[in-house]
């Protein structure tokens, strides 16, 4: 029986090794930022510190059961036997240590690697404005006065302050090489520090579904010399699409897969606006905007 | 007259849902079919559907449970199969308002109509037997709680023949299940289905803690119940504490979709955060309510099938009792990107690393339980030696995910996925079927075909690896949960890699449903005569297989842990000379005519015909006030029925009169 169980394993192995080695290919353990390096290395040494008892764990589980199985009666029986305070008190010690250890990471790294945290740099960082509508994003660039929907474009090594929200349901902000996600929320801003340390066009998406354009609700967050990023800054404030009020209603009706659009001459506090839910749409905006609620 | 309901909520322009739906109503009539035809309605109806005995109410929870394993299993196979296809230019066949519908069913569907009926079943069947009990201690709350149970999952498949199922994830997420972003009835009837069936789960937290509590034979201290009653009153009192707080949170929504109020709107005031962070303060105790009970069932498997005591008794108890406390303080981990601070993420990543500790000690139990005994591998033991390692690994990936900057890269992708899959296949799922396996002569009176057993456990355990393994690699390729389509080209192997493992856990169920046949086939030949086929050590193998009505016609005298080992050490002899009458329940069809009313109830919320609502939540307090009226609630099973029924299985002293 346990032969048969060997070989059935073993089997598995070389297909599941494929699926993890195809893995390795992937974003999160090639990241190119520091943020995302962080997080990698927490992610192997984490794996590293369980496996120290899971290992062992899965050979004994198996070596016992072949051992001790019934039709060898070789192997020692001792059929009262059920307490041995010795093996109880490893048994107890072993997943305390390495929780402990595991547990002192977790303090550390949620501190260091709190989203909200600026990134320390000689250079000034760059503040990018999201919003998650349905379904695309919108990046505004405050200091620029321009906008772009669904690609975001940044020097690189240079550190970027993302200030998230969202114009509709939740959703969750992530450039999967760059590192941290962060939930984008209705009324809510929360930040995200990220900073590439390469050039590279990477994969932007939301990580929280949002309904039926939620597939479709991806970008290109693009690392660029710094000349680069002048060249493209110049294009986008060379946009004729101008955001204002009425262009931003336009654009916060639902819609799907859509193209990478720049927008120059950005209405000033726009964000700021839409955090206090200037624009929500349906049947709840007359409400929302009444000054009762304490809008200007 | 009917509200929102009209012709056009059938959707009858959709043939894939069609297709369900006619396959559904076809096995409906089918069955009501077979009972006309073999004249058994009579026969279902006094010793069934109204019956309050435990052992019968669990078989119907399992079968309504197997029922859905195999609606929720169909739903996971159309996601593979639309995962599998729908990579560049081609976008599959399922439009993404109903892949939504498919993914939000699945999840509701497994977990409330699949998972927890299963164990539930599984409490019922054994747990009084395993306390010398004769019954639980409200048989009637018990058959209401059942038939509950049972409306919530018409409810939710009713959903696919009329209107249609939320789409908003079986969480259902505000802002996106409010009525300004899910104005259909998907959501109503997701409310609903929950609403009917978590009040009766909450009703059979109440019922076993009673049962538990004070229910057990003369002897049985609390140091001497098996795990399993352990676990299972510790996932009670979970389902007291928690359900709660599901009833709550749902009726907030409740009042946003149905009374204009704003709890979780993104206006005036609403607060979504707030019911993510209610939702989860149920849900993750829910998930120890599934688990607790099946580490309960491995320890009662290994021990038997390694022909020793279990290892660390105390141990494992406070392991138990310990996961139970933590896992009310662990509930921010599902959502540590919302931006909660790094003190309170770290404090909550922690406290979830915490309850490894717990859960590793168990784990080194069942393995020192094994060491030194004579380990036979039939079936059960072969589903727990599956758990052992695939918990172990899916253990290892989310204390991983409770490191909060791992979180942030690995939150909502596929490795979650491949995450709790890991830990609810590989822990629960196999926990169901080791138990059922295990304890199916004694519910049924027949083992189980043998080589089929095997056979499905071969199929499920590499089809979770082939299926899951991918999702892992996937996860940190960056793909995340709940797509419809994707143009990631890497991607795209690995998808149809987990829909081959789909396949073959496929043919594992194929496999169980055959095992079934056959085992009705062959069941003179699998009959278990000796109400003791594995050897066992815990009080329920010291009955008959099936265990009569009554359960004990003498109440045990436990002296020991292990009660019936104990027994057959000092050679008790089980037969008796003197019997004497029996006070038992008397079937009663209020649980049935209450959910019944309290289903058409919830139909009738869903799509707001008013005078429905009001007609039947008059008929279900009608009924109950009915049944208050009602003395005949009892009888004796007298004292010559019981020695007739306790010759039939030998169990009565010769020459005694």
């Amino acid at each position: 029986m346990m032969r048969h169980f060997w070989s059935r394993f073993c089997r598995l192995l070389p297909l599941a090794a494929t699926a993890l080695l195809a893995g390795c290919h992937g974003a999160l353990l090639h990241p190119a930022g520091p943020i995302g390096m962080a997080e990698r290395s927490i992610i192997y040494t984490a794996t590293g510190l369980m496996l120290v008892v899971v290992a062992p764990v899965l050979v004994l589980v198996v070596l016992i059961a072949w051992r001790y199985r019934a039709t060898n009666t070789k192997a020692r029986y001792e059929p009262e036997w059920s307490h041995s305070t010795r093996i109880e008190v490893v048994m107890w010690t072993i997943p305390v240590i390495i929780v402990s250890i595991l547990g002192v990471i977790a303090w550390r790294s949620s501190h260091q690697l709190d989203p909200f945290r600026h990134i320390p740099s000689p250079d000034q960082p760059i503040h990018v404005e999201a919003v998650a509508m349905n379904w695309k994003w919108l990046f505004i660039y405050p200091d620029l006065h321009i906008a772009s929907v669904n690609e975001v474009a940044m020097p690189v090594g240079v550190p970027v302050v993302f200030h998230i929200t969202s114009a509709t349901v939740m959703n969750s902000f992530f450039i999967p090489r760059l590192g941290s996600q962060i939930y984008a929320m209705a009324n809510m801003q929360t930040a995200d520090n990220l900073v590439a340390s390469r050039t590279g066009t990477f994969r932007g998406i939301s990580a929280n579904f949002s309904g039926d354009g939620f597939s479709g609700m991806t970008f290109k967050a693009v690392s660029m010399t710094p000349a680069d990023f002048k060249q493209w800054v110049a294009k986008v404030s060379a946009s004729s699409q101008h955001l204002d009020a009425a262009h931003y209603v336009a654009l916060d009706k639902p819609s799907e897969n859509v193209p990478v659009t720049y927008y120059s001459q950005v209405m000033p506090n726009l964000f700021e606006q839409i955090l206090a839910g200037k624009f929500r749409s349906g049947q709840l905006l007359a409400r929302a905007a009444a000054p009762a609620r304490g809008s200007k | 007259m009917f509200g929102k309901l009209t012709l056009s909520a059938i959707p009858f322009n959709v043939p894939i849902v069609m297709g369900a739906v006619a396959l559904m109503v076809l096995s409906v009539v089918a069955v009501l079919a077979l009972v006309t035809y073999l004249g058994k309605w009579k026969y279902l109806w006094t010793e069934w559907l109204t019956s309050v005995d435990h052992k019968k109410i669990g078989i119907m929870y399992m079968i309504l449970a197997f029922v859905m394993l195999l609606r929720g299993f169909a739903d996971a196979l159309m996601m593979r199969a639309q995962q599998a296809l729908s990579y560049g230019s081609n976008m599959g066949y399922l439009p993404p308002e109903h892949f939504d519908q498919v993914f939000s069913a699945h999840g509701t569907i497994m977990i409330f109509f699949m998972a927890m009926p299963f164990i539930i079943g599984l409490m019922n069947c054994i747990l009084p037997l395993q306390i010398g009990a004769r019954d639980v201690a409200f048989p009637l709350l018990n058959n209401f709680s059942f038939w509950l149970t049972a409306a919530g999952a018409v409810l939710v498949n009713v959903s696919l023949a009329i209107g249609n199922f939320s789409r908003a994830g079986w969480l259902a997420y505000p802002p996106l299940s409010e009525l300004h972003f899910s104005p259909g009835v998907g959501v109503d009837y997701y409310i609903w289905a929950l609403q009917v069936s978590g009040i009766g789960t909450t009703l059979t937290g109440v019922n076993f803690i009673a049962t538990i509590l004070k229910m057990r034979a003369p002897g049985m201290t609390m140091t001497r119940m098996p795990v399993f009653v352990w676990a299972s009153l510790c996932a009670s009192v979970l389902i007291v504490v928690a359900f709660p707080i599901l009833t709550v949170t749902l009726g907030l929504l409740t009042m946003d979709r149905y009374l204009g109020m704003h709890f979780f709107t993104n206006s005036l005031g609403g607060d979504p955060m707030m019911y993510i962070n209610l939702i989860w303060i149920w849900g993750h105790p829910e998930v120890y309510i599934l688990i607790l009970p099946l580490f309960g069932v491995f320890s009662e498997i290994v021990p038997t099938f390694s022909g020793k005591p279990l290892f660390g008794y105390t141990s494992m108890v406070y392991a138990t009792m310990a996961i139970a406390v933590l896992s009310m303080l662990v509930w921010l981990h599902h959502f540590f990107t919302m931006g909660a601070g790094p003190a309170v993420n770290a404090f909550y990543g922690i406290t979830t690393m915490i309850i490894a500790v717990p859960t590793g000690v168990k784990i080194f139990n069942w393995i020192f339980t094994m060491y030194r005994g004579r380990v036979r591998f039939d079936t059960p033991m072969l589903w727990t030696l599956g758990f052992l390692i695939t918990f172990t690994i899916g253990g290892m990936s989310g204390v991983l995910l409770a490191e909060p900057p791992a979180d942030f890269v690995l939150h909502n992708s596929l490795f979650l996925i491949a995450h709790f899959h890991n830990v609810i296949i590989g822990g629960v799922v196999f926990g169901v079927f080791a138990g059922v396996s295990y304890w199916f002569p004694k519910i049924t009176g027949y083992r189980l075909h043998e080589g089929l057993g095997k056979a499905a456990f071969w199929f499920w355990f590499v089809g979770f690896y082939v299926a899951f393994m991918p999702l892992y690699a996937l996860g940190l390729m960056g793909a995340t949960r709940r797509m419809d389509h994707y143009n990631v080209a890497a991607w795209h192997p690995l998808f149809i890699i987990a829909a081959v493992g789909a396949g073959i856990i496929a043919l594992g169920i194929a496999t169980q449903v055959l095992q079934l046949v056959v085992t009705f086939i062959q069941r003179e030949k699998l009959r278990d005569t000796t109400g003791d086929p594995w050897n066992g050590r815990t009080l329920e193998w010291s009955l008959p297989s099936p265990a009569p009505a009554y359960n004990f016609a003498r109440i045990p005298i436990v002296r020991e842990r292990d009660a019936y080992w104990d027994m057959k050490k000092r050679g008790v002899d089980l037969k008796g000379a003197t019997f004497v009458p029996i006070h038992m329940p008397r079937n009663k069809a209020t649980g049935f005519i209450m959910a019944g009313c309290m289903f058409v109830t919830g139909f009738a919320l869903v799509w707001q015909i008013w005078w429905l609502v009001i007609a039947g939540f008059a008929a279900t307090v009608a009924t109950l006030i009915r049944h208050a009226f009602d003395d005949d609630r009892d009888y004796h099973i007298g004292a010559d029925e019981v020695r007739k029924s306790e010759a039939l299985y030998g169990r009565v002293k010769a020459g005694s009169v």
